[in-house]
């Protein structure tokens, strides 16, 4: 397989240690209106299947249908109809989801999906299996939540739990830009302060390029602490994304 | 009948053959389907028109009503085509404003094809490259195929009969406390249009004009207009139809403006220019024409996940003849580093340098 400088900088490159690197960390990938990140759960999707037939990965997906993953993922060699016949892609469709409004504790809302992803992950993990839960839309989850941030901090966390309790990857899409003047920003900031990996993806400083769809700094702060210090890896390059892939590279690297 | 069915595999294509006689549809990349803006050029720009299950934004400006213009064409390319349209607004009488909408226009081919022509005369032939492929103005679709996407003029109201039949909702949002009522319209609306067989036989528009307005007794609600976007996009992705909403930024807090912008697949925003700027008017080719600015921010990409670059992001907006909405690229005077003087006067063409009457 020949890996790119994304899966360097997340380390999924380093197969020969877990089947699925990512296991028991938390990857929160950053966004903007100008440059969606959302090639990056993409990707992670894709080699989280490739990894290995004892995978399987929970998608809670608040803003686009399976349709619209089956066919991205498709072009990317990877048919999620067919992982998901054979139990090893669980698709939650929140798309409509709504918790009851103010007034009535909007608690049962988010308690009722942590219960089904808790289900379904308990059944997953008694298969042996390596899982990675995947939210595609941070924001759209404190929508349904209307807004109340506690309940949506209390879900996420219960999701990071997760990791440690069943060794699952948790990776989440959030957008950093509707938190830049402070409102209810203690969603993201919690996030980042509990992301193993995070992964922001800009937009060039120069402007839009029909060559260069962005640039990426993934910061890896490390989990072994051999000298009692943590170590933060960050890995800064440009992306170009394609039909069938992404393409990733240094600045100035590209012909 | 066990014929067709059997060529119905992952490669789909003859529902293209039954559907594409449907002129007010156009099939798109990645198994997406098309219906026009009611602006030939937008319909350009966006790469063919506005994808059916995609929300489409606008962001309006506060000093003036070029948001109005996008959404008029948008609404009479739909009812020209015989499509149901629902529309929402703040207006007590929101069925009034069917009655500013732009006609078909009506004379077509030699005239305007007269007009551009000269038009592309005016054009020193040093700085075609300067305009490029991009020329996006004007009649490239003469010769009367306007199935697809039509002039309208904005000058003629349209005919009664387009919009007096029972295919047109209107919905005033002024009365009304909260947002279920416009939501359980939206969601009859868009249960007609529900996308489970495969062929399409019509799609829907829905316009909602000014949302979040203060005129409306929510608009302090945030979070509830907020989901109710969402439930309107979620509802629309499984829809043959398209739903615009013009918005004012500006009215709400920043972090709720974003999060509008990041629900939008295609997002759009217009600005006004201001009348006498005497720097931008020496800095833009056809100032005076210029009613206003329309940005590109985002285009929708259903199905893939690849980004649309557009060459240009900023277009100006032009009434062509006081009559066509069109959009053009801007033609910026190329900054002359050393020089540091504007387009007329670094340019190499001597007839160049009386700016003034010409077009550049």
């Amino acid at each position: 397989m020949d890996w790119n400088l994304l899966d360097e900088a997340l380390g999924l490159h380093h197969t020969h240690a877990k089947p699925w690197p990512l296991c028991g960390r938390f990857v929160l990938v950053e966004d903007c209106v100008d440059t969606s990140a959302a090639f990056v759960l993409h990707h992670i999707l894709k080699r989280s299947f490739s990894s290995g037939p004892s995978s399987a990965v929970l998608f809670l997906a608040f803003s686009h249908p399976f349709s619209h993953y089956d066919r991205v993922l498709r072009k990317l060699g990877c048919n999620l109809a067919a992982q998901r016949d054979n139990g090893r892609f669980l698709f939650l469709d929140m798309l409509m989801l709504q918790c009851p409004d103010e007034g009535k504790p909007n608690q049962d809302g988010l308690a009722s999906v942590f219960e089904q992803i808790e289900r379904v992950i308990a059944a997953l993990h008694e298969d042996k299996k390596f899982i990675s839960i995947i939210i595609d839309d941070i924001s759209f989850l404190e929508v349904a939540a209307n807004g109340s941030s506690s309940d949506v901090l209390n879900l996420l966390h219960y999701c990071h739990t997760l990791t440690s309790e069943y060794g699952c990857a948790f990776i989440a899409l959030g957008h950093k830009d509707i938190y830049l003047n402070g409102d209810n920003a203690a969603v993201i900031l919690e996030m980042e302060y509990y992301a193993d990996i995070l992964v922001r993806a800009e937009p060039l400083s120069t402007g839009l390029a029909k060559d260069v769809h962005g640039q990426l700094m993934v910061s890896d702060k490390e989990t072994q602490h051999q000298h009692g210090i943590s170590a933060i890896k960050t890995h800064n390059f440009h992306f170009k994304v394609k039909e069938n892939g992404i393409e990733c590279f240094y600045p100035g690297t590209k012909i | 009948m066990a014929a067709t069915r059997a060529r119905v595999s992952s490669f789909s294509r003859n529902v293209s053959t039954e559907t594409s006689q449907n002129p007010g549809l156009k099939h798109g990349p990645n198994g997406t389907m098309f219906i026009s803006s009611g602006i030939p050029d937008l319909d350009k720009i966006l790469g063919g028109g506005f994808s059916l299950g995609s929300l489409v934004m606008v962001m309006e400006d506060a000093e003036a009503p070029h948001h109005m213009l996008l959404l008029r064409n948008f609404m009479s390319q739909g009812l020209v085509q015989k499509q149901p349209l629902l529309y929402a607004s703040a207006s007590r009488d929101p069925k009034r404003f069917l009655g500013t909408l732009p006609s078909l226009a009506s004379l077509k081919g030699d005239k305007s094809s007269d007009l551009s022509h000269e038009k592309d005369l005016r054009i020193a032939w040093q700085y075609k490259k300067y305009f490029g492929e991009p020329q996006l103005n004007l009649n490239t679709n003469n010769g009367g195929q306007h199935d697809y996407c039509n002039d309208f003029d904005l000058r003629k109201p349209l005919d009664r009969q387009f919009f007096s039949g029972s295919n047109v909702d209107c919905v005033s949002i002024n009365d009304s406390p909260n947002l279920t009522a416009l939501q359980d319209r939206c969601a009859g609306f868009l249960a007609k249009f529900s996308r489970n067989e495969g062929c399409i036989r019509t799609a829907g528009r829905i316009a909602i004009q000014s949302f979040c307005s203060p005129q409306c007794k929510y608009s302090n609600e945030e979070w509830h207009m907020l989901s109710f976007i969402r439930s309107l996009k979620g509802m629309a992705r499984t829809s043959n139809a398209v739903v615009v909403v013009t918005f004012p930024p500006s009215l709400l807090s920043p972090s709720c403006s974003k999060r509008l912008q990041h629900m939008a697949d295609t997002l759009l925003s217009v600005k006004t220019i201001p009348d006498e700027d005497k720097e931008l008017a020496k800095l833009l080719t056809g100032y005076q024409d210029m009613i206003g600015l329309l940005n590109v921010h985002k285009i929708a990409r259903l199905n893939t996940q690849v980004p649309v670059i557009l060459e240009a992001t900023t277009f100006s907006l032009k009434l062509h003849k006081r009559r066509f909405l069109v959009l053009e690229c801007l033609n910026q005077a190329p900054v002359d580093g050393s020089s540091g003087s504007s387009y007329g006067t670094s340019g190499g063409c001597s007839g160049s340098t009386k700016t003034g009457s010409l077009d550049f």
